[in-house]
């Protein structure tokens, strides 16, 4: 028995997560929650799902081993390159995973939230592939500050609404995008891109990213004939962190999940209910949900996926926050001494070990490299320029 | 004074009932409750400002987002209830997590002391709701449920049974807000309500898109009555108090003849 099994019937891990959602939206993920049930069954769906990473997605992705950064931090560093996938993140796991879904239930439509727009480029290309309209919310703060993807987005066939309300990034974009469903909820998939959301999404979405761990594991099996002693991963709604850590969580592993320390909802937060979900939220008093900060829109999100808040409480996993000054040193440091230039969340995980790597030495040290850099060139450019 | 038996003492007296809708915290909002009590409500559903109202179109976003601006906040909107002085009852209209922050017998006992009726929460469905609804029938709050187009006849009968105050039968698949018509949605919906409420049972009152006195009326020949928000939040966001007054009569006058 795994510690990341099956949410409870009333989709709890512990006492979080669940189904907040308006009356409209409960018989659309009931409907979800069948079809995922049986699809995951279904040893078609695992078969044309694992077609489509491999042929398509371009798993498995590869670990590589950081020599330079790891002899001068003085720790054994390895990353699992999400980096290298389709799209250029690990965001094509969970959306190919849910647009083949979609088509199973005969859905001609799906919506997406993005924030720095990986979500959103891996739900267009996905949308594009299985012959599915598309259309994705984004900020418009973070409209401006990924102005490519955004094109990316529009040439891949996908219809892209900026959202004026409220903090007008990615919190903003997931409230527009359950406006859309509740309206659409007839033809449309939300195509949710976190482990977060009513049930079943953060249960799903953790199944479509759990090949990421499985693989690692294997991979590590080889390398190490071990597990490493660190497993590192970024958290905004912790996708990718869920998906490495389901690859190491019943072993000796430590497990760090890597937050912004101006989006630190577990490290900062009470738990609160919002975007269908019981869960750690940065919020006031009176429960307003506050505007989370940081220098990278993918983790501009003032809640996390409700098992992250479950692993903590029972102390299996740690969330501790870096600042945008100690990412900007990682992106930078990761590029200069390894040749790769990560996504801006990605180095959250980065800045980490960079910063303990001096109370752990000898440590072999996993990092999910979630993303590669390419969209955060121009924003850096502007900022180191 | 109980929203539901007020409601129902005034259907069996042969009156539609119209419950407008007004966001607590916005400038003048006080005013605006008196003025439709004035104008002919059977009771008023104040809205307490939520940062992330996913129910809510533009209009009553923005009327969030005003008020909390300003620096509303539910209590300061609980101590201006005390002060209301209004003869019908008051409901309120709350996103989950203020509930959830507050603790749900502090939010309940809070609501019942500042002499507020009845609770509508909508997004917080029946399968989430009974932490809350122990805490409100403690406290003597009656709590409102929402029923969608999207529901199964077994699920309408359940939501029904818990149910009090009124049955709030969402008129379309969609957002608050205004539209060009009444969806067609908003009366099939209303009618299969109120198959299992039957004809003297809870009331049922149709909101969610229905956008001015000729659609509350259309309404009003299926269901019990109706719910009054984004139309009336326009008209308070871009006349005040003064503005409500007068659109709030006029629906009264179209549901009564």
């Amino acid at each position: 028995m795994t510690l990341m099994a099956e949410p409870s019937d009333t989709g709890r891990f512990g006492e979080f997560g669940g189904r907040y959602v308006p009356e409209t939206l409960v018989p659309a993920c009931q409907e979800l929650e069948t079809a995922f049930r049986q699809a995951w069954a279904d040893p078609g769906f695992r078969t044309e799902l694992g077609d489509a990473l491999r042929t398509f997605a371009g798993r498995p992705s590869m670990i590589s081993e950081c020599r330079n950064l790891g002899d001068r931090l003085g720790v054994r560093l390895l990353l699992k390159r999400e980096d290298l996938n389709h799209t250029g993140s690990h965001k094509i796991n969970n959306v190919v995973g849910q647009a083949l879904l979609a088509k199973r239930m005969g859905k001609t439509r799906l919506v997406a939230e993005t924030g720095a727009g990986q979500h959103g480029v891996a739900s267009a290309t996905a949308a594009a592939l299985f012959g599915l309209e598309c259309k994705v919310y984004m900020g418009a703060v973070d409209v401006e500050r990924q102005a490519l993807n955004v094109f990316r987005m529009r040439l891949l066939g996908s219809e892209v609404e900026a959202v004026h309300s409220g903090s007008r990034t990615l919190k903003d974009a997931v409230n527009e995008a359950m406006r859309d469903w509740v309206a659409n909820v007839g033809a449309t998939h939300y195509c949710l891109g976190s482990v977060m959301g009513p049930h079943p999404y953060p249960w799903m979405v953790r199944e479509f990213h759990r090949v990421i761990g499985d693989e690692a594991y294997a991979q590590c099996q080889v390398l190490l004939d071990d597990v490493p002693d660190v497993v590192v991963a970024c958290v905004g709604g912790g996708s990718n962190a869920i998906g490495i850590f389901s690859g190491f969580v019943d072993g000796r592993s430590r497990l760090v999940g890597v937050e912004p320390a101006g989006g630190a909802a577990v490290g900062r937060g009470q738990p609160g209910v919002v975007h269908g979900m019981r869960s750690y939220l940065m919020q006031d008093e009176f429960g307003q949900v506050l505007e989370a900060e940081s220098i990278s829109a993918g983790l501009d999100y003032p809640g996390v996926g409700p098992e992250h808040s479950h692993l903590a409480s029972i102390g299996r996993a740690e969330y501790p926050s870096v600042t945008d000054g100690e990412v900007v040193e990682a992106f930078q440091a990761l590029a200069r001494s390894e040749g790769i230039i990560p996504a801006l969340e990605s180095a959250h995980a980065i800045a980490w070990v960079m910063r303990e790597a001096h109370a752990m030495p000898g440590a072999t040290v996993l990092v999910n490299l979630s993303g590669r850099g390419d969209k955060d060139v121009a924003q850096m450019m502007d900022l180191l320029a | 004074m109980s929203l539901e038996s007020s409601l129902r003492a005034k259907r069996a007296a042969g009156r539609k009932l119209l419950v407008p809708y007004v966001t607590g915290g916005l400038p003048g909002w006080d005013d605006a409750v008196r003025a439709c009590a004035a104008s002919g409500a059977d009771a008023v559903e104040i809205g307490l400002p939520f940062s992330d109202p996913v129910m809510d179109g533009p209009v009553i976003q923005e009327a969030s987002e005003r008020a909390l601006r300003a620096g509303a906040t539910y209590p300061s909107i609980l101590d201006s209830v005390r002060r209301l002085d209004v003869a019908i009852p008051l409901a309120v209209m709350t996103y989950y997590n203020t509930v959830h922050r507050a603790g749900h017998r502090r939010f309940a006992s809070e609501l019942a002391g500042a002499g507020i009726a009845a609770a509508i929460v909508p997004d917080l469905p029946l399968e989430e709701s009974a932490p809350w609804t122990e805490s409100a029938d403690w406290a003597g709050v009656e709590t409102v449920m929402l029923a969608a187009p999207t529901a199964p006849d077994e699920r309408l009968v359940r939501i029904v049974a818990r149910a009090r105050g009124f049955v709030y039968s969402v008129g379309l698949l969609g957002v608050t807000g205004e539209r060009d018509s009444l969806a067609s949605t908003a009366a099939t919906l209303a009618r299969r309500v109120k198959t299992v409420t039957g004809s003297d049972g809870i009331p049922v009152l149709i909101g969610v898109g229905v956008s001015n006195a000729a659609q509350a009326a259309e309404a009003c020949t299926v269901a019990d009555g109706v719910v009054q928000g984004a139309s009336v939040m326009r008209r308070m966001l871009d006349g005040g108090p003064d503005a409500v007054a007068a659109y709030v009569a006029e629906v009264r006058a179209a549901i009564a003849s």
